[in-house]
């Protein structure tokens, strides 16, 4: 096992995995962060605002918009991420994980 | 005998239309009880068929690591729907309007953090819970000790929370005494998970999770269809009958002061994150692709089942808010605001899918109850036990005394819900997320992602969070003025996660940095490993042989 984690860590591409991922994996998490603190910080100290009605004639409010877009958001970039992990990621980590345990 | 003929069939007619609610606001429904019946009898057979498959710890532990990520999706969506968010949320709806959207948006805003920072790695270095991924490089006895706590005291307040709430709920829905109604879930809750362990507990919170989704869509789209599928002839009937009027749709009609908003905002992101008993559902999937697909489902059937939630909220003030017949004899809604998405059940679908509704609550405090004494009994058995006290027991000894803590904190659970029975109980499960963000989030963030964290670090931040949000608690508004009943509170903020997480993320962060031990050295020396094992999964748990 040991060997296994020395070659792994010798591997060039296994770096750049890491790299890849946690960078989208961060990108994400900020997106999402800054997308929900932005509506509680907008509840916190603008909520004449979020109160506004959306345009003449309807009842919707500014506020209300936001808090679904916030929550659509948040599904749609966990499937960013999924798509992404797939598309890629395992695949590669599987060819690193493979090579490292075959070599001698 | 053609004295009894007749009076058995006025028996049978009032079981298929008698009144939903009585006088008193109780409910009695027919209906409700056979629902129930039925999900009580298919949930002991899952046991019973369960039971035979459960042997190993792996097998009680995690459901020997075979549940799908869709299957686990459901049921973490399952775990997170509990009673408290689907009558909670919709109940601050119907009594605040927008403010209610705070804790949908909220809850939800976990979940992406959730996948994008913990899952893979918590599955690829964990075994059946958190505490196993955060004591793989530091010392065992005082990390597992402290992890062990942060999650006995989130899952017991958390346990009160859900119980108290469950003999409330059911005494309305079913007219049982609280004190039946409360013995009753314990029972069920202790005979599901003892048998059965992670997967009966797992396949119980599935069904519930389908049945409370199927039921809050339906209901969803009956309301809908009254207002011809439009949101804004929703919202404008719900500003007509609301005694707030306009203001149902703005912010402000909760919570007020900016520093509560934003304290609240963090303690329903991060909370989520520290929750135990979700936390150890990584752990029943085969690998950590499963993982991430099953935070995917979870997050996609959570986002849905809030948006039916919501329009329920806005719902339930449009058809039910004031109307003859929801009302006790103060004019407020009968059995409280809680209880806007049952009644508003019975107003757009009749008889029948107010038993469905009020059964389905039952089934989903069952489950989720039952999750969370899991959780417990593996923090007693496993991470102390089996790790701390005597690490070479027996697999079997072990299973063993799993059923033990099972039990125990199943007799506690009902003990507790009747000692608190007419305590407030919103701020145990506050003081549970409140938990999991400063104490359990920190712990495995920081082990994960930094390598300078050490032992002592670790446990002196935990200690310095546990502490401060604790102690904010009991100084706060909540229980030092409204339980306790002082003048004024010594801590003015009823929300204390800001302050406990920062304890908590300073405290570790300044005691490793200054820890120079010759321990502290070889903890950051194997970061390496951990590192290497969290991002690849080789050496992982279950894993295949590489």
């Amino acid at each position: 096992m040991e060997d296994i984690y020395r070659r792994i860590d010798t591997d060039p591409r296994f770096h750049a995995l890491a790299r890849a991922r946690s960078r989208l994996g961060w990108t994400l998490s900020a997106a999402v962060l800054l997308a929900y603190f932005a509506f509680i910080f907008a509840i916190a100290f603008a909520p004449d605002w979020l109160a506004q009605p959306l345009h003449a004639g309807t009842v919707v409010t500014t506020g209300i918009l936001a808090g679904v877009l916030v929550i659509v958001l948040c599904v749609s970039l966990t499937g960013v991420y999924i798509w992404q992990a797939n598309r890629r990621y395992d695949g590669q980590n599987r060819a690193i994980v493979d090579d490292a345990s075959r070599a001698p | 005998m053609p004295a009894v003929r007749p009076r058995l069939l006025v028996g049978l007619a009032a079981l298929a239309t008698g009144p939903a609610f009585a006088a008193d606001g109780v409910s009695r429904s027919p209906t409700a009880i056979l629902f129930f019946l039925g999900f009580v009898c298919s949930t002991l057979l899952i046991t019973w068929w369960a039971a035979r498959r459960t042997r190993t710890t792996r097998d009680f532990y995690a459901a020997g690591g075979n549940i799908s990520g869709l299957q686990n999706g459901l049921a973490i969506a399952g775990d997170f729907m509990s009673a408290a968010s689907f009558l909670g949320v919709s109940g601050l709806i119907f009594g605040f309007g927008f403010d209610g959207l705070i804790y949908a948006v909220g809850g939800l805003a976990g979940w992406p953090l959730v996948l994008f920072l913990l899952s893979e790695r918590l599955k690829n270095l964990g075994k059946y819970t958190f505490a196993d991924a955060v004591s793989l490089r530091l010392a065992a006895t005082p990390i597992r000790s402290l992890a062990a706590c942060g999650s006995l005291v989130a899952v017991v307040l958390y346990l009160i929370g859900q119980m108290v709430g469950a003999g409330k709920l059911i005494e309305v829905l079913f007219g049982l005494d609280y004190t039946i109604a409360v013995v009753t879930v314990g029972a069920l809750m202790i005979v599901y998970v003892c048998f059965g362990g992670m997967i009966a507990t797992t396949w119980v919170q599935i069904i519930k999770a389908v049945l409370l989704l199927s039921g809050a869509t339906l209901v969803t789209f009956l309301v809908l269809r009254q207002f011809n599928f439009s949101f804004d002839q929703l919202f404008r009937a719900a500003i007509e009958h609301h005694p707030h009027g306009i203001r149902v749709m703005q912010p402000g009609e909760m919570v007020h002061d900016p520093l509560s908003i934003i304290s609240l905002g963090v303690a329903l992101a991060f909370g989520t994150s520290g929750l135990p008993h979700i936390l150890m559902r990584f752990f029943t999937v085969p690998d950590a692709r499963e993982a991430r697909r099953s935070v995917f489902f979870a997050a996609g059937f959570i986002g849905y089942f809030y948006t039916l939630t919501f329009v329920i909220g806005f719902g339930a003030i449009a058809l039910v808010a004031g109307r003859e017949g929801f009302l006790d004899g103060a004019g407020k809604l009968l059995g409280g605001d809680n209880m806007a998405a049952i009644h508003l059940a019975r107003a757009a679908g009749g008889e029948l899918l107010l038993g469905f509704m009020s059964a389905v609550c039952f089934a989903t405090i069952l489950a989720v109850v039952s999750g969370l004494t899991l959780s417990g009994a593996s923090a007693i058995s496993h991470d102390l036990y089996a790790n701390v006290w005597r690490k070479e027991a027996s697999e079997r000894e072990v299973v063993t005394l799993s059923r033990y803590a099972t039990i125990g904190l199943g007799v506690l659970a009902v003990s507790l819900a009747l000692l608190f029975e007419t305590q407030n109980v919103a701020y145990m499960v506050l003081l549970a997320f409140t938990v999991g963000a400063s104490v359990n989030f920190p712990l495995l963030f920081l082990a994960m992602y930094w390598r300078n964290l050490t032992t002592t670090g670790a446990v002196t931040g935990g200690i310095m969070g546990l502490v401060t949000a604790i102690g904010c608690i009991v100084l706060g508004p909540t229980v030092w003025v409204e339980v306790l009943g002082n003048a004024a509170p010594v801590v003015p903020y009823k929300y204390p996660a800001v302050f406990a997480m920062l304890a908590s993320f300073s405290g570790s962060i300044v005691v490793s940095l200054l820890d120079r031990s010759p321990r502290a050295a070889q903890e950051r020396a194997d970061f390496r490993h951990q590192y290497i094992r969290s991002q690849t999964g080789v050496g992982a748990e279950g894993a295949s042989g590489h």
